[in-house]
């Protein structure tokens, strides 16, 4: 991949502005679907990445496996190193996203995982073969505001976003330091734990989207948690997108047998479960909030 | 690799990011980085206030047992032919090894901090007994995580851990060793962010950790200087220790870094030998990378992704390194060197014989290098070695070294 097209479009409307504006218009939240790149191999994993968004999903959030996964709970532990086994890196995950966008060119795509696989590959080069590949922007776990310098700053000057994670630990003063480079949209973490763990109680999450919103014009999606339709619905209600990741990346593991191999297409599969998520999101705001 | 521009300081680091130069820092999820800040607020309150230094100092004395003794191997000196040896005895610390000096400054800062519950990670099983015992005494509650592997290689203390009413939770991601462990601490740590202290074994992690365990440990290296002054009238020509993360090193290095006559080395686990993946020398077959909170030295693939590595020493089989070790192997200050499995096996026993102290097998790896290195000192030179714990625990995996029953 080459730099050919950088520097060109830092100041057009990008993939994710164009697609939240249109959602205001049709008043309804995103439906931010998270996915295991290269999970358990890349042509597979290709297919149920470009059945995505025909279910439903408004942008895709294309996992990067780690070896060492911090933040996750074990669906999403188990859904890397099944992506490693099959022989993922870095590079095929950019070439990935890459073979997606020869037929979609709209869905935004925000690479998601560790910094050490980034670092290791160079920032300066990553960034680079992101824009090429059509990467619209990322979420590194483990970069807060305090290492601005390792990779967000180096991605906002190449054009792309950078989503910062704000959690129930992050207060009021702490917002604005988290927000400061934060572009694209807020991922609002539902509750102190890992990927997978038990939804928290919806009035909270309301709560903590509005105290966001008073800090930022920015989009605020909701994730860690979210499971079901009726789930999306109800987080969907007050926030501008809700993230599925754990139940997408189960519903691969549930049509995998016991040697590895696909006992149901893993496609469809994941298609089905995004049909009904994307259903709850277009119903989120049809009734009014209590 | 550049060597960075040698300092007027060795001594002066972390800067205000945490850095040591290029390692160290503060890699973590958000939902962390407001607990990591009050640590740091709390520990620079703490290491300026004369109440917890004399209440560390009192516990240090009368609990743990400090000063620890500087012992002169007669024995293992005659025998190698070279530079007399001093072994630094923190063996003989209440719990057996260096880490009660850094469990009972850490469960000070979270009793200061008004946490109610305590996590720790563990390779040996040293720091989970360590951590399981100043959780007891201050009537913390304490869960330890440990690698399965760990957990079967350690079982004396594993057990102790649970008699000290700590909860042990096996860990079976990766190798189950330590770097598992740890992220199935950092994974508790994230979702009970409000009540738990996590009590980090080595002096690694995000920033403060690196700082604060090294002052902890530092203990020993301000002993160890005062004590070879008293008995020798001078300082020692070489210092060795062995590194895993690298507290016990750091804790006896540190005093000593602007001591440019002093050699000091550091010793890695050489495993079954550097050719291969099973061994856990990440700075001799590493390079640099993020894990665990901080930059620094790590085995790794092209791909970044972390590799379990080996070492027959649980408290070293972990493929990362504290960040102030990797800075100062760049700097050139500190020489890192790998001891095979069967070297360090051959020190235990040597030890043990000659000495009639049984080393931990960590330690071993540092004797190791003390047995290569002495031979071609002269007589009249003089070497410390930390003896950062003692073997009891590893009888279990020796008898298997040695195609014994017990």
């Amino acid at each position: 991949m080459s730099q050919s097209e950088a520097g060109m479009s830092g100041m057009k409307s990008t993939r994710i502005d164009a697609l939240f504006a249109r959602l205001r218009q049709e008043n309804r939240p995103a439906l931010v679907t998270y996915f295991m790149g290269g999970d358990p191999d890349y042509e597979t994993s290709l297919s149920v990445m470009k059945a995505l968004p025909e279910a439903g999903s408004d942008i895709i959030e294309l996992g990067m496996p780690f070896s060492d996964p911090m933040a996750d709970g074990a669906a999403i532990q188990a859904a890397g190193l099944r992506s490693l086994k099959g022989g993922q890196t870095l590079a095929k995950t950019l070439k990935m996203a890459e073979e997606f966008r020869r037929g979609n060119d709209t869905t935004p795509i925000v690479m998601m995982g560790y910094y050490n696989p980034i670092y290791i590959y160079g920032v300066d080069r990553f960034l680079a073969d992101a824009r090429a590949a059509g990467i619209d922007g990322f979420i590194v776990v483990d970069l807060p505001p305090e290492m601005d310098e390792e990779l967000c700053i180096p991605a906002l000057k190449a054009g792309l976003s950078f989503i910062r994670l704000a959690t129930p630990t992050t207060d009021d003063k702490r917002l604005p330091k988290v927000l400061e480079n934060t572009s694209g949209f807020v991922y609002y973490v539902s509750m102190t734990g890992i990927t997978g763990s038990a939804l928290a109680d919806t009035t909270k999450v309301s709560e903590a989207v509005n105290r966001i919103k008073r800090h930022t014009d920015l989009p605020v999606c909701v994730g860690f948690g979210v499971k079901t339709a009726a789930q999306a619905k109800a987080i969907g209600a007050s926030a501008d997108g809700v993230v599925v990741g754990t139940a997408i990346v189960n519903a691969v593991a549930n049509v995998l047998g016991s040697d590895g191999k696909t006992t149901a297409d893993p496609a469809e599969a994941v298609a089905t479960l995004v049909r009904g998520l994307a259903q709850g999101v277009r119903e989120a705001r049809l009734a009014p909030a209590e | 690799m550049n060597k960075p521009i040698e300092p007027n300081s060795f001594r002066t680091g972390p800067d205000e990011q945490g850095m040591f130069g290029i390692f160290g820092g503060r890699f973590v999820a958000e939902t962390l980085m407001p607990l990591i800040l009050d640590l740091e607020k709390h520990w620079n309150e703490a290491k300026t206030d004369p109440a917890f230094q004399a209440e560390l100092q009192a516990l240090s004395t009368h609990y743990a047992g400090r000063p620890s003794k500087l012992y002169f191997a007669e024995n293992l000196t005659r025998h190698l032919g070279g530079a007399k040896i001093y072994f630094k005895r923190e063996d003989l610390n209440h719990t057996g090894s260096h880490k009660i000096n850094n469990c009972l400054g850490q469960i000070l800062l979270a009793k200061r901090m008004g946490k109610t519950r305590i996590i720790a990670e563990t390779g040996a099983g040293q720091h989970g007994v360590a951590s399981a015992t100043v959780s007891a005494r201050f009537n913390f509650p304490c869960v330890v995580y440990m690698g399965a592997t760990d957990v079967e290689r350690q079982k004396p203390n594993v057990f102790r851990m649970k008699l000290l009413g700590a909860e042990v939770n096996a860990v079976n991601s990766g190798h189950g060793t330590l770097k598992d462990a740890m992220n199935e601490a950092l994974r508790d740590w994230v979702t009970n962010v409000e009540n738990t202290y996590y009590l980090i074994g080595t002096a690694a992690g995000p920033h403060p950790y690196p700082e604060l365990v090294r002052e902890f440990q530092s203990v020993i290296g301000k002993e160890a200087r005062e004590q070879i002054v008293e008995q020798e009238g001078r300082l020692p020509d070489v210092i060795i220790a062995a590194v895993g993360g690298g507290s016990n090193a750091i804790g006896i290095f540190h005093p000593f870094l602007d001591d440019k006559n002093v050699e000091i080395i550091g010793v890695e686990a050489g495993g079954r030998g550097l050719d291969g993946i099973e061994h856990c020398a990440s700075m001799n077959a590493g390079r640099p990378g993020v894990l665990h909170g901080n930059r620094t030295y790590l085995l790794q693939n092209d791909d970044g992704q972390i590799l379990d590595g080996h070492s027959i020493s649980a408290g070293l089989d972990y493929p990362g390194v504290g960040p102030e070790h990797s800075w100062l192997r760049d700097t050139g200050r500190v020489k890192y060197v790998p001891i095979l499995d069967d070297e360090a096996l051959e020190a235990f026993k040597l030890t043990t014989k000659l000495e009639g102290i049984i080393p931990a097998l960590e330690s071993a790896h540092a004797i190791a290098q003390a047995v290569k290195t002495a031979p071609t000192m002269g007589k009249d030179q003089i070497m410390i070695v930390n003896l950062s714990g003692r073997g009891d625990k590893d009888v279990h995996t020796v008898a298997k070294m040695m195609d014994m029953e017990i």
